[in-house]
This record gives C-alpha cells, structure tokens and sequence, in this order.
C-alpha cells in the first residue's frame, strides 16, 4: 500500500484532477458553445425581454422558448450568449494577469535574491508595500475615470499579483544559491542567466503553478468586485457585469433566478476548480502532505 | 515588552507609512496621466448619463479655479498629501459642500462594526473547527461536517450574500433584503434599535464569516498536527492531563500563534471582500458610499473612499505586527 503511493506520479492526485477537470469542461463547452451559437445575441435587444430558461415559467407567467434556452435579461439579451461570451472573457482577465505578476515576480524575484545588496532592499520594500495596499481601492479609483476594457483590466491587476511570487523565489534562490550544483555551476563559468533559469527555476515549477492559478483567482475576485460595483469593461458582458445589471435591475426580487444565478454558479464553479488545482498543486511541491492527506 | 523591539516597531511603522503614501501618490498620478482631467471627465460623464449639461464649460473652469487644478502638479501634489496628513479629504462634486470626511464619518463605524464583529467569529469558529479536526475525540460526523462546510471558503463574499439574500430573504422571508436597521427607527442607544441591527446585520456578517473561517480552519489544522508531534504533548499525555486540558492548554495555544500572522496577511482581501458584501445589502457602510459615488460620478468621494480603505487595512496590519511580538515572546524579529 505504501509502496504502491510512493510510485504514483505526485501529478495525478484526486483534487489536482477534480480541479483540472472542472476548468477544463467549463472552458471547453463555452468554447465549443462559441462555435455553434450565435454570441451576437449577448447584445443588447438581440431577444425577447425577461424570459425564463426553456421548461420554466417567469413571475408573469411567460413560459422559455427554445431558441433562447437559458432565458433572456431585461434588456433583451440572450442568458446562453451572454455565458459563453463572458465566461472565457473572466477566466482570461485572471489567467493575464496572473501570468503578468508571475513573470514581473520571476525576474525580480530572482535577481534580487541571486544579486542582494541596495536592490534585493529595493524589491523587498517594494513586495513588502505592495502586499498590503488593497487592490480595490486603488483600482476604484482608477476605472471610475478610465474605463479601460478587459486587457488593460487585468494588467493593472497585474500591478498587484506579483509581491507573492517575488518574495516566494527570492527566498528559495537565498537557499539555492548556497546548493551545491549552484556552486558547481558558477565554478564551470556558466553564464549567471543560465544558472537562475536553467539550474534553479525547474526546482521552483510546482510552487510557481500552485502560485499562478492561486494569483488567477485573486485576480478574477479583484475583477469581480471592480465589475460588481459598477466599474466594469463597458463593452464586455464578463459575468461580474452580468452580475451587476441583474442587481441593478432588481433580478432578485423579481425572481429572475437565471440572470444572476447562472453567471453566479459558474464563477463558483471557477473559484471551486482552482482552489482544488492549487490543493493539488500544494501536494506536489510539499511531500509532507502526501502523508498527511490520507 | 517580548520580542517588541524598538527597530522592530520602527520598521513596521516605516512600511504603515511606505504603504499608505505609495497608494495615495498611485491614486494621485495615475488619473493625471491621462489626457484630460478629472473634472472634465465628470462633466462629460455626468452629460452621457443626464443629457446636455448648461454652460459645461463654465462649470469646469469654475471646479477647475476651486479645486486648484490649474496650479502646477507639484503643487497640487503637495496640497493633495497635506490634506490627506490631516484628513482633509476635500468635499464631495455630487453634494456639493458636504466634505468628504462627514460623509465618510458617517459610514466608517457600520463598517467598522461589522468588520469587527465579523473577525472576532471567523477567526474564533476557524480557529475552533480546524482544532477540532485534527483532534482524535472529535466525532466522526463532525469532521465530516466541518469539511463539507469548507466548500464556502473558495468563494467570494459577494457571491455567498447574493445566494443568502435569495434564500434567507426572498424564498424564506426570514431576515431583510437591505439596510442597516428598521427604517423609521432613530439611532439610540435603546434595545430596539441594537435587536434591529443586529437583526439587519445577521446576512452581511454571516457571508462575510462564512467565507473567510475555512482560512483558519486549514491553517490550524496544519499548526495542530505540527504542534502534536512536539515532546511536551507526549510529556503532557504522559502526566495524564484530561484530553480537552491537554487539547486547549497545550496543543491550541500554541498553535494559535502563527494564525494571527495570517490575519494581517489577509486582512486586505477580507476588507475589499467586505465592502462589496456591504454593496450587495445596500449597508450602510463604506460599500454603499462608494457604490452610490460611482453612480453620481462624485469623483472626490470614490478618491477619499478608497484612501480611508487603503488607512483601514494598512493600520490593521500595523496593529497586528506590532500585537504579534507581545503574543509571542519567543518570536525574536531579526533585522533580516
């Protein structure tokens, strides 16, 4: 039995497959969805008002159709459009900038670990700082005058995701470098770029994934709070804009579960499936857990 | 004093200070960057929304003149953190000679309120159920029970108080879709009106509890098995102390320590997590104010409201850094 574990590739543990699965079918079928139904109707007026989804009925009697088969919102956009439309537009928003904080981290990280001195006191400040301003606040700010869409969105979240993975690999190269094939490798001249890139950063792979996806939904959560208060992409119906329409309509008390609850389910379907990712991640890196776990 | 030196408090004090300057000058450039200026912006904001604003120019030559931006950057730059050093947070566009300060002075103790209270039962049901997990006497339905419970940790606050609102107030009728206390009631210090906040504050506190324990409960999980391997637990068995005695004198108080590092590390995202709960309830807190600035496109307020959120979480940490050294004094902060 315990023989049989210590075999088993770390990679394939229970919640890391939960996790990648979920994603993986949420992403898929919206991208399959994108192929075979008209993302046109997520515009506004593209379909009849305050449908229910097909088989339901809606406060005034109304029954779905089935060319609307998720209903439709008050101002006639089709709920089956809107989801396949903003549900890859919210997962990219955090996916960008998690991979923006992760190769800002990467390069600061290692640098200053590997050189030190004023500059490893710079970033260290700098990560310490950033850590506790609040991303919200600020971006508030920002997007209340600017309005930017969806990409400029996540870069400037991105400003905020990189003092984790900074502060993670400056502190594992502080150890590296006093490692033996560290040594080994600066004594056989190797250029400094191969020995952070190609000697250390391959140990660091596991922690940076687990880093990475926990960033993408930090990022998607900052999104979200942005998109729910009203300071979302104008031109994008991602699911936090979605959101916000349906409270700002009153979807609630006028029983319209499908507007705010579909985009609702899915992002904590995305939340769930990342955090089971990250859990399974934490297994690879950590050997301890392994045991612990079961 | 424990392990609170002097350079220690220093430090910490040192990055307070880093911390809530550096966001104040983002808050401050990033807008001016851009082509156009605030003011401008609003007015023709407040056009798309409301058709043609009278004489516009007028309007912002006049806000321009008032609020000083004709004057040079540095020296906006220099009033803009000398008002901030003394609170001054400038008066609100949209009611116009209201100051910022009252508004926000208004809505800074439901938010407190709700945040304290919310902290003390997160950190204390977190705390007990991830003890109780990795206890051996804990029954097995429990266990069961608190992990199932976990599932709400993954998701965002705003999202739990949407299902709550659904459940608890549309389909249940039990508590109150919005607010902060029964409407007609005055703000006294009677038993009314404490059941009536109470009552109004029961959903918001609960999303914000339910999806910040399961934090601490993984945290003291992991602490309590650590903190069991340790020689004074077999010494403590060994004397044959009573199994709960043994569990809260000697497992949790030591394991309860590294927990509070923790909450100075998260408490931005609870705080930014909490104001979109208070948007959903339409609290009275500081989501509603910022919620109700950005419909009015009263860019004052939005600037102040996120400055006092930017003070309020930056003073938790410092508080919690400098809390921590007298908890634990065989915590010895290095210079490095």
């Amino acid at each position: 039995m315990l023989k049989r574990k210590s075999i088993s590739n770390p990679w394939l543990n229970t919640p890391l497959v939960c996790g990648a699965l979920v994603i993986g079918l949420l992403l898929s079928s919206t991208l399959i969805g994108n192929i075979f139904w008209d993302t046109e109707l997520a515009a506004t007026r593209s379909a009849p008002l305050n449908l229910p989804p097909y088989g339901f009925e809606n406060m005034r009697k109304q029954e779905g159709v089935i060319e609307h088969p998720l209903g439709t919102t008050n101002s006639g956009r089709d709920m089956l459009a809107v989801m396949l439309v903003g549900t890859p537009a919210t997962m990219s928003i955090g996916l960008i900038a998690a991979g923006i904080g992760m190769l800002i981290g990467i390069i600061l990280g290692f640098t200053s670990g590997f050189y030190g001195g004023l500059w490893d006191d710079f970033v260290r400040l700098m990560a310490d700082t950033t850590t506790t301003i609040p991303a919200l606040a600020v971006l508030i700010v920002v997007q209340s005058l600017f309005r930017v869409e969806v990409n400029t969105m996540a870069a400037m979240i991105a400003l905020f995701a990189w003092p984790g993975p900074t502060r993670y690999i400056r502190a594992q190269v502080l150890t590296m470098r006093e490692s033996g094939y560290v040594k080994m490798a600066k004594l056989s001249g190797a250029p400094e770029r191969d020995i952070m890139f190609k000697e250390m950063l391959p140990n660091l792979i596991p922690y940076l994934a687990a880093s990475f996806i926990g960033n993408t939904s930090g990022a998607i959560l900052t999104a979200i709070g942005l998109e729910v208060l009203g300071l979302g992409p104008t031109r994008m119906p991602t699911l936090g804009v979605t959101i916000f329409f349906s409270l700002e309509a009153a979807a609630i008390l006028r029983d319209m579960w499908w507007w705010w609850g579909l985009p609702t389910l899915t992002l904590i379907l995305i939340f769930m499936g990342l955090l089971m990712i990250n859990v399974g991640l934490d297994e690879v890196s950590n050997p301890r857990l392994r045991k612990a776990s079961k | 004093m424990g392990g609170l030196t002097l350079q220690y408090a220093l430090r910490r004090f040192g990055i307070f200070l880093m911390t809530v300057w550096l966001a104040s000058s983002v808050i401050f450039i990033i807008p001016r960057l851009a082509p156009g200026d605030p003011i401008q912006s609003m007015i023709s904001r407040m056009s798309e929304s409301a058709g043609y604003v009278e004489n516009s120019e007028k309007i912002v030559e006049g806000f321009k003149e008032r609020f000083g931006l004709n004057d040079p950057m540095y020296v906006q730059y220099g009033r803009y953190i000398g008002g901030l050093v003394s609170l001054d947070l400038g008066v609100s566009l949209a009611m116009f000679p209201t100051p910022v300060k009252e508004i926000v002075g208004r809505a800074l103790p439901w938010s407190i309120g709700l945040m304290s209270i919310s902290l003390v039962l997160y950190f204390f049901i977190g705390n007990l159920f991830g003890a109780l997990l990795s206890w051996k006497k804990t029954p097995f339905f429990a266990k069961i029970a608190i992990s199932a419970s976990m599932i709400f940790t993954s998701i965002p606050g705003i999202l739990c108080a949407l299902i709550l609102i659904y459940l608890f107030a549309f389909n249940f009728d039990i508590f109150p879709f919005t607010g902060s206390y029964e409407r007609g009631l005055e703000p006294a210090w009677t038993i009314e009106f404490f059941s009536s906040v109470i009552y109004y504050g029961t959903l918001p506190a609960l999303s914000v509890v339910l999806v910040t324990f399961g934090f601490w409960t993984i945290g003291m999980r992991g602490m309590m098995v650590t903190v069991e391997g340790e020689d004074y637990m077999t010494f403590g068995q060994a004397k044959g102390l009573k199994p709960f005695y043994l569990l809260y004198r000697y497992q949790v108080r030591n394991a309860i320590l590294p927990q509070i590092t923790a909450l100075a590390f998260t408490i931005g995202t609870i705080v930014a997590g909490q104001i979109l709960v208070e948007a959903a309830f339409a609290y009275r807190g500081m989501g509603s104010v910022i919620v109700n600035a950005i419909k009015d496109v009263d860019y004052t307020v939005i600037q102040g409201t996120s400055f006092i959120l930017i003070l309020i979480t930056a003073t938790s940490v410092l508080i919690l850094d400098l809390i921590y050294p007298l908890i634990d004094p065989r915590i010895t902060f290095q210079k490095n």
